[in-house]
């Protein structure tokens, strides 16, 4: 008794790393010595990088959110108008485990249409995400939890996170052909062999527009193919739509591809986010998405949704969910959002003719043609990473070393600039 | 097409959540919610605190203010001072730069993050929590991929703490296996240890090299003292050992739906912290990315103006007081209708909740009868009461004890 009184006596006066005679802690070691560095996130840890860089010449084409002509963020009017009438005005009381219905019910009809058959017999069970990440996730833990035989079939290349969030789920992954490195653009009897050599009833992950980090989508008529061999095949379609209205500048175009399975009958899981299209990256907001049989169906696949997202964050985060009901729920607001939307992706496909252009008049001994039939935030320049580093290392240039450009990143004080360095890395191949 | 989810039953309804549901249904006008741990004024309203409405204000005014991704971790300034409120300004762990921190969802957010870190790369994957413990803790652990054992921890003959089963209990556990422990404020049973037994079981884990994970959801909201209220925390960091603490602003703050809470591993050097940092940065990327920026953008507002973190302590302590007042009104009211039994657990209890040690027949009685919502335990949420609600309690009370066994 005595010995302890003394223990406990010496560690309260001792507040240094080496106190703690108590039960032997000084001769204890860490728990965590075997925990290794991890490496860093191939995307994010460029942002990391162009930070750190004091050169003022540098350019950050390298993680995907929008730039203004100036190369500043952007906060949109509408989203800033919204913020404006919540502020001060709701009380901060939990969401359902299935997060806002208003936001979840406005965000359907932009993937499905407005008047969606599905919508009004309720046939789909959705519940709001954190962002596109947590959809993704929230549907590979239900695959795991109900189709626990099942894989997932990955495009290659696809935004390396899909691979992160498909194993940590536990769900094995195979992959499919997609871009093709010769034409720079999709390898479509790849992609269709791969898609009928999978075994009947597969997963398939899909992108719905502006793949990532390619740019490379399927025609209308390539669509309407890959979706009538997944019937014969009787595959399941999961989409990533992180871009919609963000890719042409028109959300009923950029969901096209959706609609056509959707009319082709298949049952399809959809992931939507808000952090491109509404600029609403840091609030995590999006949905997901599973058409079902019927009303009741979907009911209970909804509940069991909720069942995964309770014991991983119990609700979704209000804000963001606010904002995005209060701009869809009002037709003023509503209208603003797609005039911003569309003069976002207008400026993006604006600055790839430029910079082809540009690359052409420097009298580049290759073809950039891909840079303007590719769409949306990324073009898959092909530039080896050998030459990424080169125009890092040279030119203060980030991007990642996959050779993709965030074409959001490009304004017309770098274009100029850009398209000399990688003439100049280039001019030799 | 035949969809593929065509086997998927049911959930059944979440037993805390499905109170509020069924309240919500109830055509009454003397119903009363005493279900969900949400805190109410004397009107029985929701509660924004105005020095969130301050700050909300000050971010919306803001036109520098852009809605960028946040890191991984989250908000650099919010992590910090996260760190400071719950260990103290002055802490050792903070100064020596041992401590990693990340924003994660709130509370629920910190503990899955953590015990996913824990299943990852800590050598033992058994944790043990206390009987009784929130509802949505096993399921937590459990689709982290840990597996859970309980320690005893309530004693309904005294509905006090089962100090010796505790003991016995954790004594008997594995070496280096986890415990999650409530910081403060027991949810459900309101029963906290004394400082007293705080230190020994601090001893005891020690001594087994049982890895602490606090769950810190009331700090301030359950004496009212943001310090007093870290106590048990600060005792374990104090010996140099390490822990793992999942902290949460939703009632503290009142910022429930906007999910801001942090999770802190304190680790025996600068240098640990920082890989372990990085590995737990894996964990988040492949569930959510990264945290909102809202909540967290408020709460780092708040904390970090000297002005309106002692706003905040003020009106902390008044929603502390609100709720032991309540307390304090609901025993004298039993006593004073001469209701059978002792009830002074009522004021022995801390925080937002109270195990009444009514069964569960006794619960559905004053649900069918009062139109009085609880969980089936007899949990009752004493935020959700008032001084015109208390009477109206007490005479369910009084009918359920004297009429239902």
């Amino acid at each position: 008794m005595a010995a302890m009184a003394m223990t406990i006596r010496n560690s309260a006066s001792r507040r240094t790393m080496t106190s703690g005679p108590i039960s032997g802690l000084r001769s204890m070691s860490s728990w965590w010595k075997n925990v290794e560095p991890a490496p860093k996130d191939p995307i994010l840890g460029v942002t990391e990088a162009f930070l750190a860089d004091p050169s003022p010449e540098k350019v950050n084409v390298g993680v995907g959110a929008y730039r203004d002509d100036n190369g500043k963020p952007v906060v949109l009017e509408c989203v800033r108008e919204a913020e404006r009438r919540i502020a001060g005005t709701s009380f901060m009381e939990y969401l359902p485990m299935g997060g806002s219905v208003k936001m979840v019910d406005e965000t359907l009809k932009l993937a499905y249409g407005n008047n969606s058959e599905f919508i009004k017999d309720k046939r789909i069970a959705a519940v709001q995400s954190l962002s596109g990440t947590g959809a993704c996730r929230l549907f590979a833990d239900f695959q795991k939890r109900f189709r626990p035989g099942s894989e997932i079939y990955i495009p290659v290349p696809t935004w390396s996170n899909h691979h992160n969030i498909w194993r940590d789920a536990q769900v094995p992954q195979k992959t499919y052909h997609y871009y093709h490195p010769e034409t720079k653009g999709l390898d479509f009897s790849g992609l269709m062999d791969d898609v009928k050599n999978a075994p009947e009833g597969s997963f398939f992950l899909l992108h719905a527009c502006a793949h990532n980090p390619t740019g490379v989508d399927p025609t209308e008529e390539q669509w309407r193919e890959i979706s009538q061999l997944f019937k014969a095949k009787n595959h399941f379609a999961f989409f990533d739509m992180a871009y919609q209205g963000f890719a042409s500048g028109d959300p009923k175009r950029d969901a096209k591809s959706i609609r056509i399975f959707l009319e082709d009958g298949h049952h399809i899981g959809i992931s939507q986010s808000y952090a491109k299209n509404m600029g609403l990256y840091g609030q995590r907001v999006g949905c997901l998405s599973v058409l079902c049989e019927d009303e009741k169906q979907a009911v209970t696949v909804k509940s069991q949704l909720q069942q995964l997202a309770r014991p991983m964050y119990s609700n979704p985060p209000l804000h963001g969910a606010q904002i995005v009901s209060t701009i869809l729920g009002d037709p003023q607001l509503k209208g603003l959002w797609l005039k911003e939307v569309k003069t976002m992706a207008d400026r993006i496909i604006g600055m790839r003719t430029t910079l082809r252009e540009s690359l052409e008049k420097l009298g580049s001994p290759l073809s950039w043609e891909h840079v303007t039939k590719q769409i949306g935030m990324f073009c898959y320049s092909g530039l080896t990473p050998e030459q990424v580093d080169r125009l890092t290392s040279e030119y203060h240039i980030y991007m990642t070393r996959n050779g993709r450009i965030s074409m959001a990143g490009v304004t017309t004080g770098n274009v100029g600039y850009l398209a000399n360095a990688i003439h100049e890395v280039t001019k030799s191949s | 097409m035949d969809s593929v989810f065509s086997n998927v039953v049911r959930a059944p309804e979440d037993p805390i959540l499905g109170v509020t549901v069924a309240y919500n249904n109830d055509p009454s006008p003397a119903k009363l919610n005493l279900g969900v741990g949400a805190y109410r004024t004397e009107e029985g309203k929701p509660l924004v605190l105005d020095v969130v409405r301050r700050a909300e204000q000050q971010l919306v005014n803001d036109p520098s203010r852009v809605k960028e991704y946040i890191p991984i971790a989250g908000l650099a300034d919010f992590n910090k001072l996260s760190a400071k409120l719950i260990l103290g300004a002055d802490s050792p762990a903070i100064q020596e730069s041992r401590v990693a921190t990340i924003q994660c969802l709130s509370g629920t957010g910190s503990l899955r993050v953590g015990a996913e870190f824990l299943k990852k790369h800590y050598h033992q994957s058994v944790i043990f929590i206390p009987k009784p413990t929130w509802g949505n803790h096993p399921k937590v652990f459990n689709l982290a991929g840990l597996s859970v054992e309980y320690y005893r921890y309530y004693d309904p003959a005294t509905r006090g703490l089962d100090f010796q089963g505790l003991l016995e209990d954790l004594g008997a556990a594995p070496s280096g296996a986890i415990v999650l422990l409530h910081a403060c404020a027991h949810n459900p049973t309101g029963v906290d240890p004394t400082s007293e037994q705080w230190e020994q079981i601090r001893q005891l884990m020690r001594s087994k090299s049982l890895l602490p994970f606090f769950d810190s959801a009331y700090q301030g909201f359950a004496s009212g003292s943001l310090d007093t209220d870290a106590h048990a925390v600060r005792i374990f960091v104090a010996d140099g050992g390490e822990c793992l603490i999942a902290q949460s602003y939703a009632k503290n703050m009142g910022l429930y739906g906007e999910r801001v809470g942090a999770l802190s591993i304190v680790c025996k050097s600068a240098d640990v912290a920082s890989k372990v940092e990085s590995q737990v940065k894996l964990v988040v990327r492949p569930m959510y990315s990264s945290p909102p920026i809202h909540g967290a953008s408020i709460v780092a507002t708040i904390l970090k103006s000297s002005d309106m973190y002692n706003d905040w302590t003020i009106e902390l302590k008044g929603m502390a007081d609100r709720i032991i007042n309540m307390r304090q009104q609901l025993f004298e009211a039993l006593q004073a209708k001469g209701t059978p039994g002792d009830w002074s657990h009522i004021i022995k209890q801390i925080g937002m909740f109270t195990f009444t040690g009514l069964n569960k027949e006794q619960v559905a009685f004053m649900t069918k009868e009062y139109h009085i919502y609880m969980t089936s335990d007899g949990r009752i949420s004493m935020a959700g009461l008032s001084s015109k609600t208390v009477p109206h309690l007490v005479e369910a009370i009084h009918a359920a004890v004297t009429r239902v066994a």
